[in-house]
This record gives C-alpha cells, sequence and structure tokens, in this order.
C-alpha cells in the first residue's frame, strides 16, 4: 500500500528511477554546444507561445485610443489599471463568476463521485457486462455536442422544476440543467481514465478488505478511492477547466443574460457598434485567471496522474 | 506492446498483480450482499440514467429528427431523406463547411500534433526551466476557446493588429480575419497554438511512462537516438498514440467556439458544427435539417469513435 501511496502528487520526480535521475544530472552538467541550441529553440518558442497571452495582457493596460493611434504592437503612453476596474465593476464579472462557480464545482464533484464509483464497478467488482458499460461511457463523450443540442432543448423545456430549485420552472434555462449535462456528457472521459487507473492497483489490498468483511461501499471509499487520488487530482484539473472554459451548453440551454456563465458574459463587453478590445482585452485577462492558477497550482500532480491514467498497457 | 510500461508506481504493482483467476473473480461477485446490490444499482443507475436521458436519448432522437422537417412548433412530418439531398445541393455552406472541417483537421495532425511531440520530446530530458516551458507550451490550453478568439482578434486585426505591425504592412495590411481565402488560415494557427499544448502534455506523460531500459537496449544495439526513437519509444506509446489521434480528429470535428468568438462563422469560417447550431439555434429553426447537418458529423465522428473502442476492447481483453 505504501508503495502506492508515495506515488502521490508530492513526489513524482523520484519516479523515473535511480538510473534515469543519475544520467539526467550527469547530462545536465556538461553543458555541450548541442544543449545551448536545445535551450535556444526551446525559449524562442516558448516565448513564441506565451506572446499572444502578453499582448492581451499588454493592451488591456492601454488606453484605447493610445492603441487605435499606433496599433498594438507599439510603446505605450501611459499604462493604467483603468480597465481592470472598469470589467468588474461595470461589467459586474463577480456575478458572472459566481453563475460559473455555481455550475462547475458541483459539476466536478459528481463528476468525479460518480464516474470513480462506476470505474471501481467496472474494474474491481468485475460485473458482468462491464465491458458494455465501459464503451457505452467511453463512447458517449467522443459524440459531438451539436448532435445533442435539439433534443436536450426540447427535452429541458418539457420537464418542470418547482420554482424553488430553478425560477424558469424548467430544466431549461436552470444551473441544475447545466450541471446536469456537463456530468452526463464528462462522464465517459472519466470513468474510462479511471477505471485504467484502478485496474492497476494490486488486488492484494482489496482483497485484504474483503476478508475483514467490509461491504462493497466501504472498499470503495476507504480502499480504493484514496489509492486513486492522483488520478483524481488530474481529471479534477481537466474537468474544471473545460466545464470553467464551456460556452455551447450555456449558449444553447440557457437563456437569462443574469445566469450566463463568464466565458459568455465576456460577450456582453462587445458594444453594438462599438467594441473596445482593450476593455475585452482585461476581460479576458481576469476570466483566464482562475484556470490558469488551478493548472498552475496542481501542474506536478496533473502530469503524475495522467502518466498513470494513461499507460495502461 | 508490453504489460504496464512502467510509470512510477507501476513498478510495484505489477510485481504485486497476480493472473486474475477466475475462480477468485467468480467468489468476488458471489460475496455481493444485499446492501451491495442496492449500493451498485443506485449509483450505478443513476450514471447510466443520466447518460442515456442525456446523451444517448438525444442523439437518436437526433437522427429520427432528421428525416423531418419539424421547426420547433409544427408537427413532425416525415420527409424521408429530403433533408439530406438538399444539404448536398442546394446548400453551398455545407460545401465550404466540409473544406474547412477537414482542413482543420489535416492542419492538426500534421502540422500541431507532430509540433506537439517534438516539444515533448525535448522536454522530456531533465533538461533546466523545463517548468517553465512546459507552462508556457500548455498556457493556451487552458484558455477558453472564446478567449483564444479574441486574442486572435488582437494578433490579426486588419488595421491596429500586432501581425501587420510586426510585418511591417501597416500601409497595406492583410485583413487577416476578413478575406474569406486566408482567414482560415489565420484561425487555424490559432488553433494549432491550442492544440500543440494539449498534444505535448499528453505525450510527456506518455514518454514518462516508457521504461528507460528499452532505450538503453536499443541504444547498446548501436542505434541511433532518432532511430530509436521511431522504432522503439513510438511503438510502444501506441495507446497514448492512439489517444492522441482521436482527441485530434475530435477537437477537429468540434471545432466550434473559436470561429463562432470571431465572427460567427460565417465568411470563409464556416464550419459543419457552426452551421448545425445556426440552424437549430438561429432564428430561422430549421430543426430537421440542422439534425441533418448533426448526423453527417455525427457519422464521420462515428468512424473514428469505432476505431477508438476497438483498442479500448483490445486493451481490455489483456
Amino acid at each position: 500500500m505504501t508503495a502506492v501511496t508515495s506515488t502521490s502528487p508530492a513526489t513524482p520526480p523520484s519516479t523515473t528511477g535511480a538510473s534515469g535521475v543519475s544520467s539526467a544530472q550527469r547530462r545536465k552538467r556538461r553543458i555541450t554546444p548541442a544543449r545551448i541550441a536545445l535551450h535556444i529553440v526551446l525559449m524562442t518558442a516558448a516565448l513564441g507561445w506565451l506572446a499572444p497571452v502578453l499582448l492581451a495582457v499588454y493592451a488591456s493596460l492601454r488606453p484605447y485610443a493610445d492603441t487605435a493611434a499606433h496599433g498594438y504592437l507599439s510603446w505605450p503612453e501611459r499604462l493604467t489599471f483603468d480597465y481592470y476596474i472598469q470589467v468588474w465593476q461595470d461589467a459586474e464579472l463577480p456575478r458572472y463568476f459566481f453563475n460559473t462557480l455555481i455550475v462547475t464545482v458541483p459539476a466536478v464533484i459528481i463528476i468525479l463521485f460518480l464516474a470513480s464509483f462506476v470505474a471501481y464497478a467496472i474494474a474491481r467488482v468485475r460485473l458482468p457486462g462491464a465491458r458494455v458499460l465501459l464503451v457505452l461511457f467511453t463512447a458517449g463523450n467522443l459524440l459531438p455536442p451539436q448532435v445533442l443540442i435539439t433534443p436536450l432543448y426540447v427535452l429541458y423545456n418539457k420537464l418542470p422544476l418547482p420554482w424553488w430549485i430553478s425560477d424558469s420552472m424548467s430544466l431549461y434555462d436552470s444551473y441544475l440543467g447545466l450541471i446536469a449535462i456537463h456530468v452526463a456528457f464528462q462522464l465517459g472521459f472519466c470513468v474510462f481514465v479511471l477505471a485504467n487507473y484502478m485496474r492497476q492497483i494490486p488486488t492484494e489490498i482489496t482483497e485484504a478488505a474483503l476478508v475483514d468483511g467490509a461491504g462493497l461501499w466501504k472498499r470503495y471509499l476507504t480502499v480504493t478511492l484514496p489509492l486513486a487520488r492522483p488520478a483524481l487530482a488530474a481529471l479534477a484539473t481537466l474537468e474544471f477547466t473545460w466545464i470553467y472554459n464551456d460556452f455551447l451548453w450555456a449558449l444553447v440551454l440557457m437563456s437569462s443574460g443574469d445566469k450566463l456563465p463568464i466565458t459568455s458574459a465576456l460577450n456582453n463587453l462587445r458594444g453594438q457598434f462599438f467594441t473596445d478590445y482593450n476593455l475585452l482585452a482585461a476581460g479576458a485577462v481576469l476570466v483566464a485567471l482562475p484556470t490558469i492558477i488551478v493548472f498552475n497550482l496542481l501542474q506536478k500532480q496533473f502530469i503524475a496522474g495522467l502518466t498513470l491514467g494513461a499507460n495502461k498497457g | 506492446m508490453t504489460t504496464t510500461p512502467l510509470a512510477p508506481s507501476a513498478g510495484a504493482t505489477t510485481s504485486s498483480d497476480g493472473p486474475p483467476s477466475g475462480s477468485r473473480r467468480a467468489r468476488r461477485v458471489r460475496r455481493l450482499g444485499p446492501r451491495d446490490i442496492t449500493v451498485l444499482a443506485v449509483l450505478l443507475g443513476a450514471a447510466l440514467v443520466l447518460d442515456l436521458a442525456l446523451v444517448w436519448g438525444p442523439t437518436v432522437a437526433s437522427i429520427t429528427l432528421s428525416f423531418t422537417d419539424w421547426n420547433g412548433i409544427s408537427d413532425l412530418r416525415w420527409v424521408g431523406t429530403e433533408n439530406y439531398q438538399d444539404i448536398v445541393s442546394t446548400y453551398p455552406p455545407f460545401q465550404r463547411a466540409v473544406r474547412n472541417n477537414v482542413l482543420w483537421l489535416a492542419f492538426l495532425a500534421l502540422v500541431a500534433t507532430p509540433l506537439g511531440l517534438l516539444f515533448a520530446v525535448l522536454l522530456d530530458r531533465e533538461i533546466r526551466f523545463t517548468r517553465f516551458y512546459q507552462s508556457a507550451f500548455y498556457l493556451p490550453v487552458v484558455l477558453s476557446l472564446a478567449i483564444v478568439g479574441f486574442i486572435a482578434q488582437l494578433v490579426y486585426a486588419r488595421d491596429y493588429g500586432a501581425l501587420n505591425a510586426l510585418l511591417g504592412r501597416e500601409n497595406n495590411p492583410i485583413d487577416w480575419l476578413g478575406d474569406p481565402d486566408i482567414n482560415i488560415w489565420a484561425v487555424l494557427g490559432a488553433a494549432g497554438w491550442r492544440h500543440v499544448g494539449y498534444v505535448m502534455i499528453l505525450y510527456l506523460a506518455g514518454l514518462k511512462a516508457v521504461d528507460p531500459s528499452l532505450k538503453e537496449a536499443a541504444a547498446i544495439d548501436g542505434a541511433s537516438e532518432v532511430q530509436t526513437f521511431f522504432r522503439v519509444t513510438l511503438p510502444t506509446m501506441r495507446p497514448i498514440n492512439i489517444i492522441v489521434l482521436v482527441i485530434t480528429v475530435i477537437e477537429g470535428l468540434r471545432a466550434f467556439d473559436i470561429v463562432y468568438a470571431i465572427n460567427n462563422g460565417r465568411n470563409g469560417l464556416e464550419l459543419l458544427s457552426v452551421l448545425v447550431t445556426e440552424n437549430i439555434v438561429g432564428e430561422a429553426s430549421r430543426i430537421g435539417f440542422g439534425s441533418a447537418l448533426a448526423v453527417i458529423l455525427l457519422v464521420i465522428a462515428l468512424g473514428f469513435i469505432v476505431t477508438y473502442l476497438v483498442q479500448i476492447l483490445r486493451e481490455d481483453r489483456r
């Protein structure tokens, strides 16, 4: 058990194994022309990759009149945070952030919970028909979402909800409806990754719990789930990013402007006849910030978890 | 493919994983008590109902609707394959959308994916600043496509955009996003910018899982680094290759937000997904027609989904 848990988030670098590390260190000490060339190539590419984002940040700090006169690639007359203040206040960004969170957080939690249980049932319980289940869920995630739009729209309008759950009185235009479609659509991917991951956990561990007379639920919750933590962390990062960034479902299944998620709210910053792109840039930077922070915080776990889930060979 | 190619913990797990014996499996199934069965029924049931009601049900319904001329209000009227015939013969945006989707797919598969693989290989060498490089390449992936579409405007805008300034064409500017002959390439640049990071991170994970002793053995046998990569490393990453291929295809077919954010997918930026959305959500409300477009998209996707599933099943059997 300790062997498996030791791979958890905290210690991914140790994982390459002793020989890998030592040879890497040997290599690192030697500064060859090839190494320098490699760094030049990578640094150029990396800065090129960052350039558009930096351009957006730069644009957001400059008044419209300045960039309109000199273009986006020019020396600034002055830099200000005015646009950020304006976006935060005028565009009611906090409210849209709240809309996104009220959908994203429950959706990610429910997805991970349901998917981990289904994966557990498929990978560890060996139910008859487990393979069919796996295929059903995985294939569902691969369908183009546009195929689902019409029937979902009709279904959502026909399903009544009491007013205290949805003020639209139906699943359409409700947070619950958005959460439901995210959960249903993303389940497949998570089931696939988690089932692969759980298969690698040695059976001895669950066998031991079996001898103790633990029930299925207890074995899932106290034995398998904690062992699957790296994969869960990787999936949490991915799913958070995907659902946070969703644009299509909200466009199709929501109608009240004040319930839209943050990505759609960006469009509100576009004027009917005139769009201040610098203002929009400030909005985009603020909207992108949470996903960038989440990724950087979980970067190590992310790669470690992905490695384990993907390498089922 | 070798079994469990040695990722971090795999070393510990493989050794202890005995061959799953049939009798043990049978015993475990028999051990399920009534309480276990209730838990299974409730949770598996909830997941299944959600998946069937919100994913598979609507898919089947869409296929049915594609044979009607429903507009959302009228009665359902069966029109056979009329919608499909109209799409092919009298709907010009369809040809452009198919061309753009194919172009999108080819660009991602032939340019962006190999570039992502190259970055992953370069970054897999335990070099300095690797975390910075990784973050830089991955950054676009965490941005929403709507934001990518907007950043594209800062770069490509005709009058104030950075690209024209960089090329020194302020006096004779190129309308990167407005000219229907070139705007698809400009948008592909933005889509590729994002896809490279995606592929890089997947391959980075895949490369870490390749057994270093395989590479060492190849080196001892006198294989060059390039040979080792193409003959040993790449083939052992087959599961990742398949995942990357499928993700590439899905991204190519799902592409939507980015063109929608730029100009609602018109004027040279038509895509199948946009046409579907436009017909269904748009004012015309041609739901039967839009569904037929969706089914065409579905059929293309299915080809790749089946390939993917065959791979899953083959792995599952092992």
